[in-house]
């Protein structure tokens, strides 16, 4: 079984300019006439615009009521491939497909679909709004499917948390050979350090203490080095112990250049422990110790959340000039996946930091089945950004959001900004404006 | 007696997706597909284009022995069966020996059925539901010189367009006041009767044979009329029949009636036996009367359903009922037909025509939904169209628009509703 590259959708970005259909015209019959294109836009700027494009099923419908065998699913691109010297114009397939994702080109006199283009979708780099996307994830499940899961089956996550797949795909790139700590919080609140005796990881993991992880990892390293045995020394800690009483420890290490990889999982608090605020928790945000409408706030106002700026940890580290730091989220996984590597053969060098950014369902009360789009947004705001830095290169984005969503899109998808005034937003929005400008003159002095 | 977990009866479209949707659950469990016929899996879809030379008789298989092999499939094909023994969960074939089953798919099909005309028995004459059948069509039709299609149902059209694309003089006999009855109305059937008599060919309607006797060509067929044809190339093609013969020594068990009678998982009455496609009677969707649906996207979904069945798989869903759907290519131009053409009580029709380009649609709604849609020239979604059936989707807000522009409209739809 192989995952397969997909053509995503979004509705919401397209504005029916048709490029889409006259690039996959004059692709596939070499004119530009949209009423033969294989992707096919409907509906109205009123209405919302339509989509009508082969989904390449798991299981198609279309090849199932062939009489002729001349379509036929590729087991290896997934793509569903019409046969013209078997296919005799029966329309069969037609009536098969619910999805309208084959259809008679009547000019031609056959049916045509979607073939993905060996690879490579006209349709994608036509669209200027980005309605369209080559979503190609899937090579990282055909890469490391097959590998070794290195945390236990069953871990305690709350309904919703991405925070099990990142544990499970870091350990996945890691390998067997890893030495693991996990400090407080909910990473070993979800089992990494398991329960009743038995560890919840298939590699040596410990539990140190909040204030000396990265201390203690670096000691193991060390100890492992005189040994003569390369291991990789890895930490998957919270931001609260990372940005507030972990912080001279981590920082500490970053300063010696300990050959060690720290890996945050930032949700934004204290998550396991009853949602109380850190460092990292933004300006405005709801945590229980930071609460909405009780006590008294500056001037004698009812509180509203918390009222300071949030402190950027990787910037931080960016100044200790570690051997590697970069930011990532789970919703753009090949990103972080590409960071993970370039983090991992850091870490034989020199010390090596990932920022990951991770709503959490539970404390910043979102519906459970969102983690990802509220992951997306926060992108898609610039409330966060994806860059990396390494003292050669200097810092670079690694996905430069150009026409950025407003902030309230991120805001509004979840409960913990609900009580926003508009001065809170508007202090949010120009936060936001104010960081990623400092991110970009750090990028423009690396290129110095 | 060999003995099997999953047996599978047939080779065409029902068994063949039982058989993949046993192996999406089950891909260990001991599986048999046995068949009567002596060639790789095809579908009797396909023959009118092996007749006309357009599909090698060998590049026509549905499935190869890679796809067994890797499946784990014991495919045995050459051997019927004669006989089911439902009390003691055996088949015997027709070599005399018997298979053990745990579960049993008949997906037996339907064959041609013969008409009892006097004479019949005196004259030969093609029938096409087989590669062989075919592939011998094929061969008389290089040396015909005056044919004859008894039954003016798809599978006699394409024949007699084959007929008369090869050169060959033909004329069609159909009791039936029209062409291809009970697929297309009259006016559709209008348009496929023009571009028939336009490319040469003669068409009796209404018309009836009485008798056939041996001739100095081939046969003279008597009509009722009293009118007599010549034909060196005899073709029946009067309608199916389902292939339901072994079930004399469990007629009692497995319940049947013109085909084997299965409720909505395709099970038959009979304890650890299923039947789907041509041979199976399931409920019609517009009725909770039991059918026959003797079409390729019905087989391929009865099958799909039992297989499911069989295999325990907690996926399935029941069987909605048989929705009829048809699409036809003839001389180059193209009708379909999706849903029922009966309008029912406080149903409206909807037709537009334009005489011009040949184009002609009919849509029949009741209380604003769908029931049946029907195009000649007029190219919709016909997969679309079926969702819109069975969901029941109120048309009645974009009624206008829909019968305006079925196809553009229908794809808005399905986008908003099930994309
Ligand atoms: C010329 C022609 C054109 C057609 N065109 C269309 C069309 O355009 N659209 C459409 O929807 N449908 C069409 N059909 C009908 C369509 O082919 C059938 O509905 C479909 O094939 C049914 O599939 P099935 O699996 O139920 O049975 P079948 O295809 O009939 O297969 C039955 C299988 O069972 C085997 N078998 C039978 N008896 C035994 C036995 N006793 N022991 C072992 N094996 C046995 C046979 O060898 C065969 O493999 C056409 C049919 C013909 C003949």
């Amino acid at each position: 079984m192989s995952a397969y590259a997909t053509i995503a959708f979004d509705a919401a970005k397209c504005d029916g300019c048709g490029k889409c259909m006259s690039a996959c015209s004059i692709q596939k019959v070499g004119a530009d006439d949209t009423a033969r294109s294989r992707i096919q836009i409907g509906g109205s700027a009123d209405a919302g615009f339509e989509l009508a494009l082969c989904r390449q099923c798991g299981d198609p419908r279309c090849v199932a009521v062939c009489p002729a065998g001349a379509l036929s699913k590729d087991g290896a691109s997934g793509v569903i491939g019409w046969d013209a010297t078997k296919c005799v114009d029966c329309l069969l397939c037609t009536v098969g497909c619910a999805y309208a994702g084959i259809a008679l080109d009547a000019e031609a006199g056959h049916v045509a679909k979607c073939d993905m283009c060996a690879g490579a979708p006209a349709c994608v780099p036509a669209c200027p709004t980005g309605a369209l996307r080559h979503v190609t994830t899937a090579r990282i499940y055909n890469e490391v499917g097959h590998w070794e899961d290195l945390f236990a089956p069953g871990l305690a996550g709350c309904q919703g948390c991405n925070t099990e797949l990142l544990m499970r795909h870091t350990l996945r790139r890691a390998g067997p050979d890893t030495v693991l700590a996990t400090p407080p919080g909910c990473v070993p609140g979800m089992g990494s350090v398991g329960f009743n005796g038995t560890t919840g990881t298939k590699v040596p993991v410990f539990h140190p203490l909040l204030t000396n992880t990265a201390a203690m990892l670096a000691g193991i390293k060390r100890q492992y080095e005189r040994k003569g045995r390369e291991v990789l020394a890895m930490a998957i800690a919270g931001d609260g112990g990372a940005s507030d009483v972990g912080f001279q420890s981590l920082s500490g290490a970053a300063e010696r250049n300990e050959r060690i990889f720290f890996m945050v999982v930032d949700n934004e608090g204290y998550m396991n422990t009853g949602m109380q605020r850190s460092s990292c928790t933004p300006y405005g945000a709801w945590t229980s110790t930071t609460p909405v409408g009780v006590g008294k706030g500056p001037a004698g106002m009812p509180s509203q959340g918390k009222t300071q700026d949030a402190k950027n940890l990787p910037l931080i580290m960016v100044n200790h000039r570690c051997e590697y730091v970069a930011t990532a989220s789970t919703a753009y996984m090949e990103d972080l996946y590409d960071k993970l590597d370039k983090a991992i053969a850091a870490s034989k060098r020199g010390f090596a930091y990932l920022h990951v950014y991770s709503p959490c369902t539970t404390g910043w009360r979102f519906p459970t089945d969102q983690n990802m789009e509220v992951a997306r947004k926060a992108v898609e705001t610039n409330f966060v950004t994806l860059w990396e830095y390494t003292p050669q290169e200097g810092l670079s984005f690694t996905r430069r959001i150009d026409q950025p969503l407003p902030v309230t899109e991120y805001l509004k998808a979840m409960g913990r900004f609900r009580h926003l005034s508009n001065d809170q937003i508007s202090h949010i929005q120009s936060k936001v404006v104010e960081n990623l400008a400092f991110v970009k003159q750090l990028a423009q002095v690396a290129k110095v | 007696m060999p003995n099997t977990k999953y047996l599978v009866v047939g080779s065409s479209h029902a068994a063949l997706e039982a058989v993949q949707a046993i192996r999406m659950h089950d891909s260990e469990g001991s599986l048999t597909l046995l068949t009567r016929d002596s060639h790789l899996p095809y579908s009797p879809t396909v023959l009118p284009y092996v007749v006309s030379g357009r599909s090698a008789p060998n590049a026509v298989a549905l499935r190869d022995d890679a796809y067994f092999t890797q499946h784990k499939v014991d495919f045995v094909r050459g051997k019927a069966v004669k006989s089911l023994h439902a009390d003691r969960n055996a088949v015997e074939l027709d070599d005399g020996s018997e298979i053990a089953y745990e579960r049993l798919l008949l997906a037996t099909g339907a064959s041609p059925a013969i008409p009892p005309i006097e004479g019949i028995g005196s004259v030969s004459y093609h029938v096409l539901r087989t590669l062989d059948d075919a592939t011998k069509l094929n061969a008389a039709m290089k040396q015909a010189k005056q044919a004859v299609v008894m039954g003016a149902g798809l599978v006699g059209m394409h024949a007699a367009e084959n007929l008369v694309k090869a050169g060959v003089p033909v004329t069609i006999v159909e009791m039936a006041k029209q062409l291809t009855d009970g697929y297309f109305d009259a006016t559709a059937a209008g348009l496929i009767e023009k571009a028939f008599t336009d490319n040469g060919a003669k068409i009796l309607t209404g018309s009836r044979v009485v008798k056939l006797a041996p001739s100095s060509l081939g046969a003279t067929l008597t009509l009722d009329s009293g009118a007599t044809l010549e034909a060196d190339l005899l073709l029946v093609a009067t309608g199916v029949r389902a292939n339901i013969g072994f079930l004399n020594g469990s007629g009692a068990l497995v319940a049947h009636d013109r085909g084997i009678l299965v409720d909505e998982t395709m099970q038959t009455s009979a304890a650890n036996v299923w039947a789907a496609g041509d041979v199976a009677q399931a409920k019609g969707f517009f009725s909770e009367d039991k059918v026959m649906n003797a079409i390729l996207p019905d087989a391929a979904e009865q099958g799909r359903i039992a297989g499911q069945a069989m295999v325990g798989d907690p996926g399935l869903r029941r069987y909605p009922g048989g929705i009829p759907l048809n699409t036809y290519h003839f001389f180059g131009r193209h009708a379909i037909s999706v849903g029922s053409s009966k309008v029912p009580e406080g149903g409206e029709v909807f037709t537009r025509f334009d005489e011009a380009s040949g184009r002609y649609l009919k849509a029949i709604f009741l209380d604003g939904r769908l029931r049946g849609i029907y195009g000649v020239n007029e190219f919709f979604d016909g997969g679309v169209m079926c969702q819109l059936i069975l969901r029941g989707t109120d048309l009645t807000p974009v009624k206008e628009r829909f019968l305006a522009e079925p196809m553009k409209v229908g794809r808005e739809l399905m986008s908003k509703l099930w994309r």
